[in-house]
């Protein structure tokens, strides 16, 4: 597809930075608010396809390759299932919340409401996930946009 | 009887998507009449989640009011992301054979070997 | 009208009959009938688990297999996509 005229390129890169903040305030606060990895990395996919959309998919995939979208997203998989293992080799439990209740990985960084490790090892799984399923579905839109074109734009 | 108004419109949301994939010929309306399936599926799951004059499941500045069931929740938030999957699959399968056949009628490519 | 549109007419009827009798036979919409299991989790989400979000400790914590499974659903769907459109170069 091709791109759109000059004013809409300029109003969607303004936007697309507050769209990614946003986006990642709601994947970091997953466990006190309403959100978490899938909500979140699905805001920062659809502010990514707002990019395509304005710019044209020729110029988007000569700026960034599938090889890198799909090495993003394999980091991702690897680092939950890590986690997952992890519980494994500090409990007897498969999914265990290791980093919950006691201190000896962290100490006390923050006394009182400000500690920093709350909740565990669940914060680190939102992280993980968000990175997944932002850069999937943003690879999916991509490779579909790029596939489809018309023949007479090079 | 009346209350029980969202049982009725999954219902409906059924029969609509299950017409739409029975008796139209044109592959989009049946990837749309999936996905209206789909839909009716996850509004059920929410709909089993209710309680009377309860707020939603979370801490943060709720005294001891009544809060919804968590669980049907957590069920709805994959299966809307297994939809999202199967869609993109489906879609990039039609593209796939408009580019062999040409046309998008379901009667004409029931042929198996060319 | 051809023979197939008649017999899926029926089928369609038959279906519709059977969906709304048990929409109409459901309990009473705000009136779940065995709450134990989620009663439990709500009580003892912030000892447990330290979070606030009930909705997140299930996804994560007590249902996590669920989610392990979802994501390789997610990652399938990806490698099925870039799999179907991808042009070996001669």
């Amino acid at each position: 597809m091709s791109g759109m005229s000059k004013i809409v390129k300029t109003i969607s890169s303004i936007a697309f930075p507050l769209v990614t903040i946003y986006g990642l305030y709601i994947i970091a606060h997953g466990h006190l608010t309403p959100g978490g990895g899938f909500q979140g990395g699905a805001i920062v996919a659809s502010g990514c396809a707002m990019i395509l959309v304005a710019y044209g998919s020729v110029w988007t995939m000569g700026k960034i390759k599938e090889k890198h979208l799909s090495v993003l997203e394999s980091l991702g998989a690897i680092g939950f299932i890590s986690l997952a293992l992890l519980g494994l080799v500090f409990g007897v439990v498969f999914f265990k919340n290791f980093l919950m209740g006691n201190e000896y990985f962290f100490g006390e960084i923050g006394e009182g409401l400000a500690n920093i490790n709350t909740a565990g090892v669940l914060p680190l799984m939102n992280f993980a996930v968000g990175l997944k399923v932002s850069v999937g579905l943003f690879a999916i839109v991509l490779v579909m946009a790029y596939a489809t074109r018309l023949k007479e734009e090079k | 009887m009346i209350f029980n108004i969202p049982f009725i419109a999954v219902a409906a949301l059924v029969l609509i998507g299950l017409y739409a994939v029975i008796l139209k010929p044109n592959l989009i309306k049946i990837v749309i009449g999936i996905t209206l399936i789909e839909s009716g599926v996850n509004l059920f799951l929410i709909t089993l989640a209710f309680r009377q004059d309860s707020i939603a499941p979370i801490y943060h500045g709720a005294g001891s009011r009544l809060m919804s069931l968590p669980v049907p929740h957590a069920l709805t938030l994959t299966s809307i992301v297994i939809g999202v999957a199967v869609l993109a699959l489906m879609l990039s399968l039609v593209i796939h054979i408009y580019r062999h056949y040409g046309t998008l009628d379901a009667r004409k490519i029931r042929r198996l070997k060319e | 009208m051809s023979t197939r549109d008649v017999v899926a007419v029926i089928f369609l009827s038959i279906v519709a009959v059977f969906l709304v009798f048990g929409a109409l036979m459901m309990h009473p919409f705000g009136e779940p009938e065995n709450p134990e299991m989620d009663q439990y989790i709500i009580d003892n989400t912030q000892g447990e688990t330290g979070a606030d979000n009930s909705v997140t400790s299930v996804v994560f914590d007590y249902r996590g297999f669920d989610t392990l499974g979802e994501a390789t659903v997610l990652f399938t769907a990806v490698a099925g996509v870039i799999l179907i459109f991808r042009r070996l170069k001669k």
